[in-house]
């Protein structure tokens, strides 16, 4: 990171924190909105950013861990930011349990089984399995946050619980980017079988991705409950896994600040165009395509890796 | 008396029985006839290009609305009589998309033909949502309706079982189509110079084979078949919505690679044979788990068999 971009992460991070102040309630929502989508990405971005690997069932770990802290929150009683951890821990061992097997398929068969993965889940969701999920109607009357006896409920406090998180989110990736592990993973997406004849344990790093990828949809889904309040299968249809994917491919695949930027503009971009809202998705794809051909390594590509 | 009664009554329910089996069983011969038909279409992508053409499946439901418009609004099967009436329809169908997955080969994937593999996959996604939601703003989100009257409901006397008409005609229709297909590939120049493209592009080329003319027939060929398969469901069930392509192309693909992906007939075998797992599933262990079970099939065939049935190997061994 150099001189300028760090004066650009501190403006941006800079008029976050004064957003709230400044807008109204709704605009504050989609703010959160884009929060979320940006967790949920920036965790995607591990998984098929850094390591290469095409999933696109992201949604079934987001909804593993919305789940997990629905059930123990209405259940149990349990104050749902407790479950946090809780919930990012049963989305990642479900990510390593179905990535084991699978983890060895090329690219684009890795890409179906994840949509399968995810379909499974969200039908054995609506088929409310074991009696726990409530069916199609899903599960409400979640509590709200409390933080040490301070009840979150407006959208202004909930946007300093989601954007504080996606910091710490940033500064833990940014870490991770940096580390022998965040190499690893690089060296596995340009060439796995380099990579193998350099020492690097190929399965291992890419269920690792995989784990600390769900585990983060996990908390992320724990935070949506927590905001909703009421939980269904249709917030984590297949769409959702597509529009995840869309927002890591178009802002640049192992670029955090490309992901985060593409948060912004496939979730908050639309917001300010709504009486075209059912072109949506038709834009989206056009971009998509677009993309592909004029800049296929994203709005932000990452940068080369310099030493030194 | 005591003993004959009851020999009767275990008699019919016997027979409740087969009928029940025999019922799920033309079912799922002609819901996977039409799965084997999608599947023609990603198995001969696949062999020629090795890419999974993702938008496939809404050109399936492109043949779905667009024979929907034209029954309705030509009403060929009132100024032809019904059997005409339909083989003109589907030929019309069938050419249209056919024109589509050409347009489609030409727009999203001819350009990313030199990169890589992921860039090509998110085209194709893109296509396919782009496809997708034009369909939703012409037509709207709502299921549209194959009108009533058009269809025969007769059903056939099999042995004393009676079979709905459409069903035997479906099946005889994709079957037909397949064989037709099968030969194309097998006894014809052109086929010949499609499975040497599938073989190795680079040969193919040197001996005097136009690839790119080869790959643009791959996409009109596949197309055709799979705007069939949409009218048939539109017939069938007669009842469509713009998003089923992906549900259907999922499954389709699925039974592409339970027969062995860039497979012709394995695409046939793989189709019929997942209609039949699906409606015996549907039918003897769970409807609400009916999509389920098609997804169950993919990963445990990947795990386990991931050549599929009679095919190409898809994992890296590294």
């Amino acid at each position: 990171m150099n001189r300028t971009d760090g004066w650009i992460a501190g403006l941006c991070a800079a008029l976050l924190m004064v957003a709230p102040l400044l807008l109204n309630a709704y605009w504050v929502d989609v703010l959160n909105s884009v929060g979320l989508y940006a967790l949920l990405a920036l965790g995607l971005n591990l998984i098929l950013g850094e390591a290469g690997l095409f999933n696109m069932g992201h949604a079934a770990f987001y909804a593993m861990g919305a789940y997990t802290a629905a059930i123990l929150n209405t259940r149990y009683q349990i104050p749902i930011l407790w479950t946090l951890p809780l919930s990012g821990l049963v989305a990642g061992l479900f990510a390593l349990a179905v990535a084991r097997p699978v983890v060895h398929l090329r690219g684009d068969y890795l890409l179906i089984v994840t949509i399968g993965v995810g379909e499974i889940v969200r039908i054995a969701l609506v088929n409310d399995v074991f009696g726990i999920t409530g069916g199609a109607n899903g599960i409400f009357g979640i509590s709200r946050p409390n933080f040490f006896g301070f009840v979150i409920r407006q959208p202004q406090q909930f946007f300093y619980l989601i954007w504080g998180f996606v910091g710490l989110t940033i500064f833990l990736f940014l870490r991770l980017k940096q580390s022998r592990f965040g190499r690893a993973l690089n060296y596995l997406r340009e060439d796995a079988v380099a990579a193998e004849g350099s020492g690097i344990n190929t399965a291992y790093y890419k269920l690792a991705a995989f784990g600390l990828g769900a585990f983060w949809a996990g908390m992320a889904g724990c935070l949506f409950a927590a905001k909703m309040t009421i939980i269904s299968p249709e917030s984590f249809s297949f769409w959702e896994s597509v529009v995840l994917f869309m927002i890591v491919i178009l802002g640049g695949a192992g670029s955090i600040p490309g992901v985060l930027l593409a948060a912004f503009l496939v979730i908050g971009l639309p917001e300010l165009f709504r009486e075209f809202s059912s072109a949506r998705m038709l834009v989206f794809g056009l971009v998509m395509m677009v993309m592909m051909v004029v800049r296929p390594q994203g709005l932000l590509s990452a940068r080369g890796r310099r030493f030194g | 008396m005591q003993a004959t009664r009851r020999s009767f009554s275990f008699g019919l329910k016997f027979d409740n029985l087969v009928e029940e089996f025999l019922q799920q069983l033309t079912n799922g011969l002609a819901v996977g006839g039409i799965y084997a038909l999608i599947a023609l279409g990603y198995t001969m992508v696949y062999g020629v290009l090795k890419l999974i053409n993702f938008a496939h499946g809404d050109l399936f439901t492109y043949g779905a609305y667009l024979g929907l418009t034209l029954l309705t609004s030509l009403a060929l099967t009132d100024r032809l009589g019904f059997a005409l009436g339909v083989l003109v329809l589907v030929l019309m169908v069938m050419g249209l998309v056919a024109v589509l997955g050409a347009i489609l080969e030409r727009a999203a994937y001819r350009p990313l033909r030199e990169s890589p593999r992921l860039s090509a996959v998110v085209s194709a996604l893109g296509a396919s949502i782009f496809l997708q939601n034009t369909l939703m703003l012409i037509y709207g989100a709502r299921f549209q309706v194959y009108p009533d009257g058009v269809l025969p409901t007769a059903t056939l006397d099999l042995f004393g079982f009676y079979i709905p008409l459409m069903r035997v005609l479906i099946v005889l229709a994709s079957v037909l189509m397949m064989i037709a297909l099968y030969l194309f590939i097998q006894k014809t120049r052109i086929g010949a110079a499609i499975r040497a493209a599938a073989i190795d592009q680079g040969a193919a080329r040197l001996m005097g084979i136009d690839v790119n003319r080869v790959i643009l027939l791959v996409f009109l060929v596949g197309p055709a078949l799979g705007g069939a398969a949409g009218l048939m469901i539109g017939l069938y069930y007669g009842q469509i919505n713009f998003t089923m392509g992906w549900i259907y192309g999922m499954k389709a693909f699925t039974a592409a690679i339970l027969g062995g992906i860039g497979n012709i007939p394995g695409a046939m075998v793989g189709g019929l044979l997942l209609g039949v797992i699906e409606a015996m599933g549907a039918a003897y262990l769970s409807i609400a788990w009916k999509d389920a079970i098609a997804f169950c099939v993919l990963i445990l065939i990947l795990m386990v068999r991931p050549t599929g049935l009679l095919g190409e190997r898809v994992a890296d061994k590294v």
